[in-house]
């Protein structure tokens, strides 16, 4: 998708550009915006370094199984359907955790793994149970207790206050999350009512 | 207010300190712990690079050229229907679609707009708090045998759309 929407951009920028007659105004912006790429990148790069250094002390001293533990009691009303299932829930917990934690290296090979022991238990059917809808929904929503990225790139942009977005991250991802979550449940619970009947 | 800024304010440190306590009451070696996961982060982020600039410079064109503001206009009847200042919603449409064409599209709405405008705290609010759907969903069922996803898709770009909305809301009242 991204292939077309790039190529997309450019092609048509070339165009309008063109009928603007601003063609010169477009090449030296797709110079400066390449040179802008590597200052940006550059400007955050040590924020994204001192996190994931903080977090690897995190894993290693125990500190993130301590909120596995934590979240448990929550997912066991998210992940009804997994109440037996103590593998399942175990890998579920440990994925949401490091998304929590913003562990990006260790949240995917978790969920993959998580992923495919709740398809196990869906006995490798081709269509997806609760549970797998309901972990993938949860993964496509972001609770993230310091937004380290966003906080860096404001930082090195100069913000006055870089770290004031982390209150209306938490509020805003919580009640998307929550959203999706509901959502999920309830199209969950219909789909067995429609079918029971 | 003020019990708002205090929360932002002490999140990071009070998260820094918690860790090192935790660390060192376990006995581990903290810096040399600390040491392997700065190189990972650095892994990380030489790894966005890549895309970072061929998007930057893309849009950099795409704004130059004035494509960006035809489609802002074309669409300002809607964004001001809910009140989401036009200049994001470029950025707001590409954020279940690419983590990086989304990062680029905010640092860009921060480098124009101003990284302390309203644009610029609804951008970054936006991206901390909603992920790269598309992808994340292709990326998980794609580890499975499972093809009908049912109401998967659905329910989660609906998250989203209440993130984007909710983000400019909430920005409205923390810092207008």
């Amino acid at each position: 998708m991204i292939n077309y929407i790039w190529a997309f951009m450019i092609l048509f920028s070339v165009v309008v550009g063109a009928l603007n007659g601003r063609l010169e105004d477009v090449v030296q912006a797709a110079f400066d915006g390449a040179n802008n790429s590597i200052q940006t990148v550059l400007g955050f790069i040590g924020v994204t370094a001192l996190w994931s250094g903080l977090m690897k002390i995190a894993e290693q001293s125990g500190l993130v199984r301590v909120f596995t533990r934590l979240i448990r009691p929550i997912n066991r009303i998210i992940f009804s359907d997994l109440k037996k299932e103590r593998k399942a829930m175990e890998a579920v917990s440990a994925n949401m955790v490091a998304n929590i934690l913003g562990l990006a290296n260790a949240a995917t090979p978790l969920g993959i793994k998580a992923m495919q022991e709740l398809d196990r238990i869906n006995g490798n059917s081709k269509t997806a149970s609760n549970a797998m809808c309901m972990f993938a929904v949860i993964n496509s929503a972001s609770i993230q207790l310091i937004p380290s990225t966003m906080i860096g790139i404001r930082a090195s942009m100069g913000s006055a206050a870089p770290s004031e977005i982390i209150l209306p991250v938490w509020i805003v991802s919580i009640c998307a999350a929550l959203c999706g979550v509901i959502l999920t449940k309830f199209s969950g619970s219909a789909y067995y009512i429609r079918r029971a009947k | 207010m003020d019990i708002i800024n205090t929360i932002s304010v002490y999140a990071v440190p009070v998260s820094i300190a918690g860790i090192l306590i935790f660390g060192l009451l376990k006995n581990i070696n903290v810096y040399s712990v600390f040491l392997d996961g700065a190189k990972e982060g650095l892994k990380i982020g030489v790894g966005i690079i890549p895309p970072i600039l061929g998007l930057l410079a893309a849009l950099g064109m795409f704004r130059a050229s004035g494509a960006l503001e035809l489609i802002i206009n074309s669409i300002r009847p809607l964004t001001d229907f809910f009140k989401i200042p036009p200049e994001i919603v470029p950025f707001a449409l590409m954020r279940p679609v690419s983590g990086g064409a989304s990062l680029a599209m905010a640092t860009d709405i921060f480098q124009n707009y101003g990284v302390d405008s309203f644009a610029g705290r609804a951008a970054a609010v936006m991206m901390g708090s909603t992920e790269t759907t598309f992808y994340t969903l292709a990326v998980y069922f794609g580890a499975t045998k499972a093809s009908n996803t049912r109401h998967t898709l659905r329910c989660a770009l609906t998250a989203d759309v209440v993130g984007i909305i909710l983000s400019v809301w909430v920005c409205r009242c923390f810092f207008a």
